[in-house]
């Protein structure tokens, strides 16, 4: 039942004091033509009403949840707790400078470490998640090339194709025309057709390392030179930072512009629609476009405008509690502890992919860093039963189905990252589980097409959902 | 899985109808069996080019969403407005739910025969 068919005219959760100032009315004109038509509940009412809408999702908190590339690994109480703090989260972004001295010292150490992590100079927390980290590093990487003279012929952006979608979108968003680079048998971009691609149209190069097959692009140094040798830009899409954080920086391996998931890699709850933060990096020589204010000084710090800045991205100084989650993370690791959680993510993930091997036929038979893609083609040739089945499947042994359908370069791919987070039994249950999956397949494929039985919501009715969305309640009063 | 003999297929799994000056251009069963329920078809505007190799419109499906390549060079004279809002025309009869029709069309001696199609698809 919908909150709207829950409410009950008069029905609330609050008591309001009396209005003890002059109350002013708009003109005429300016009024609601109806009343606003908010569900009215009972405080308790509402607790269960989003309590019963919790246990039908299946979360982290729930159990395993391998969603490949997006990351869901646990993330500290202590961070939440940080965040919380009255004087982080009752800040007003108008307030005078010398009052938040601290949220500003959180905003520049943040940068600070973040920057040692990544190899960058400098950094805007502005956008509000990774896409937005995107579109604002393409600005900069455009007003880069106009500020040389060159905006009008480099009109170009590389990218694999085994991108994330957002990346060939964003350079779209940003006015660039996208050239799709072909990988290789081996999961890697193909180094020759790159080198045809690389010219003077060319703006820049998109590319995650490791990148969407859980791969790390051995050659990544010859890439981010060729395209440096045809005056463009290079730039790293850090989603799959969770690999590598400590042990590799995208500055060291070439990367001029980065932006990082805060969400995903630094411990954010995420995966409900945000709030995320997409922070983008930079060397020095873009550093003077960034967007908005950056925080500077040292004994008083204060916010300065960069001197050619491509404007504001969001309003003030982005999600900014998702970069105190973020400081809070890094400062309990500490340098050792970021480098053993990106070492701990990698064997898991090579752990389980072991486990699987001889029965799952994985896309690129190699040894992968956080995630791994299967290729259940041949399952599905063999028994009906596809991905999407497995996936479903998942859900009755309590596992949250791996990502599906992606990289769109791998068939009926089945895509997990068990993250660090995640125990040795844990693990090793999953994989059994994965395993009986596999048999059943064989024995019984219809149970397969009718899973998930025993989860809170059975198999729905996607197509239905997506050919015909309800997307809005309609109030019979309006 | 079925191969109309009087049609022309590309190896991206479009078909092309030659009909005196203009070509009828669609998915192959292949195509829709292997992308699955489609939900939802961008279509080009008339008078567009098409362009052999290159996308002209985009199909989502369930699963994905995937661009549809132009399998010949022509000028887009008219789109088949009847797939926007059943998108599951291309489900059920892939080769009556035309996406475009060109006309100046190039190409087509590039194109596979139904049984050099057949082949193509069975090998893969």
């Amino acid at each position: 039942m919908l909150i709207f068919e829950k409410s009950r005219p008069g029905r609330g959760a609050c008591l309001l004091p009396e209005c003890d100032v002059e109350v002013f009315m708009p003109e005429e004109k300016y009024k609601r033509e109806s009343k606003l038509p908010l569900p009215e509940m009972a405080e308790g009412d509402l607790g269960r009403h989003y309590t019963e809408l919790a246990k039908k999702c299946q979360g982290v908190n729930d159990g395993f949840y391998p969603l490949g590339s997006c990351t869901m690994k646990y993330n500290p109480r202590i961070d939440e707790i940080v965040a919380n703090l009255p004087g982080f989260s009752e800040v007003h972004p108008l307030q005078p400078e010398h009052t938040v001295q601290g949220s500003m010292e959180v905003l520049k150490l943040g940068e600070e470490y973040l920057c040692e992590i990544t190899g960058m100079d400098e950094m805007t927390f502005q956008p509000a998640a990774g896409a937005h980290g995107e579109f604002a590093g393409l600005l900069l990487m455009k007003a880069y090339h106009e500020s040389r003279g060159e905006g009008e012929k480099r009109t170009k952006i590389i990218v694999p194709d085994s991108a994330h979608g957002t990346n060939p979108a964003s350079a779209v968003m940003a006015g660039y025309s996208v050239f799709t680079v072909p990988s290789g048998a081996d999961g890697c971009v193909d180094i020759e057709k790159l080198r045809e691609a690389a010219g003077e149209d060319v703006a820049g190069l998109m590319l995650t390392n490791p990148n969407t097959v859980g791969l790390f692009d051995k050659n990544i140094l010859k890439i981010t030179e060729i395209i440096h040798g045809c005056g463009g830009l290079c730039y790293y899409d850090g989603a799959n930072l969770n690999a590598v954080m400590g042990r590799v920086r995208p500055g060291d391996m070439g990367f001029d512009v980065i932006h990082l998931n805060l969400h995903k890699t630094f411990a954010t709850p995420h995966g409900g629609g945000g709030p995320g933060s997409g922070p983008v990096g930079c060397k020095k020589l873009l550093a003077d476009f960034l967007p908005s204010v950056t925080v500077r000084g040292e004994e008083r710090l204060t916010f300065e405008k960069p001197k050619h800045s491509i404007g504001e991205m969001k309003g003030f100084y982005g999600n900014f509690l998702v970069v105190v989650r973020a400081l809070a993370y890094i400062q309990t690791l500490g340098r050792e502890g970021i480098k053993e959680a990106s070492e701990n993510a990698v064997l898991n993930a090579n752990y389980m992919m072991h486990g699987l091997k001889d029965l799952y036929t994985m896309a690129y038979d190699d040894i992968c860093m956080h995630e791994f893609v299967m290729d259940l083609s041949d399952l599905k040739k063999k028994t009906g039963v596809a991905a999407l089945d497995i996936a479903k499947g998942l859900l009755d042994h309590g596992i949250h189905p791996p990502t599906m359908y992606f990289p769109l370069i791998v068939p009926e791919a089945l895509m997990a990252e068990p993250t660090e987070t995640e125990a040795k039994e844990t693990i090793d249950r999953a994989i059994a589980v994965f395993r009986k999956l596999y048999e059943k397949a064989s024995e019984d494929p219809e149970a397969l097409h009718e899973a998930p039985k025993t989860a809170a919501v059975a198999r729905l009715d996607e197509v239905e959902a997506a050919r015909h969305p309800i997307v809005k309640y309609n109030h019979q009063d309006i | 899985m079925e191969f109309r003999a009087e049609l022309l297929y590309s190896k991206d799994h479009e078909w092309v109808k030659v009909e005196g000056d203009t070509v009828l251009i669609g998915i192959t069963d292949y195509a829709q069996s292997e992308l699955g329920d489609i939900v939802f078809v961008n279509l080009p505007e008339e008078g567009d080019e098409i362009k052999a190799g290159e996308a002209f419109a985009d199909v989502e499906s369930v699963k994905a969403v995937s661009d549809v390549l132009g399998p010949v060079d022509g000028t887009i004279i008219a789109v088949n407005e009847e797939i926007l809002d059943a998108p599951e025309l291309i489900n059920e009869s892939p080769y009556d739910a035309w996406f475009v029709k060109v006309e100046d069309f190039t190409g087509t001696e590039e194109l596979l025969s139904a049984e050099e199609y057949q082949a193509f698809v069975e090998g893969a």
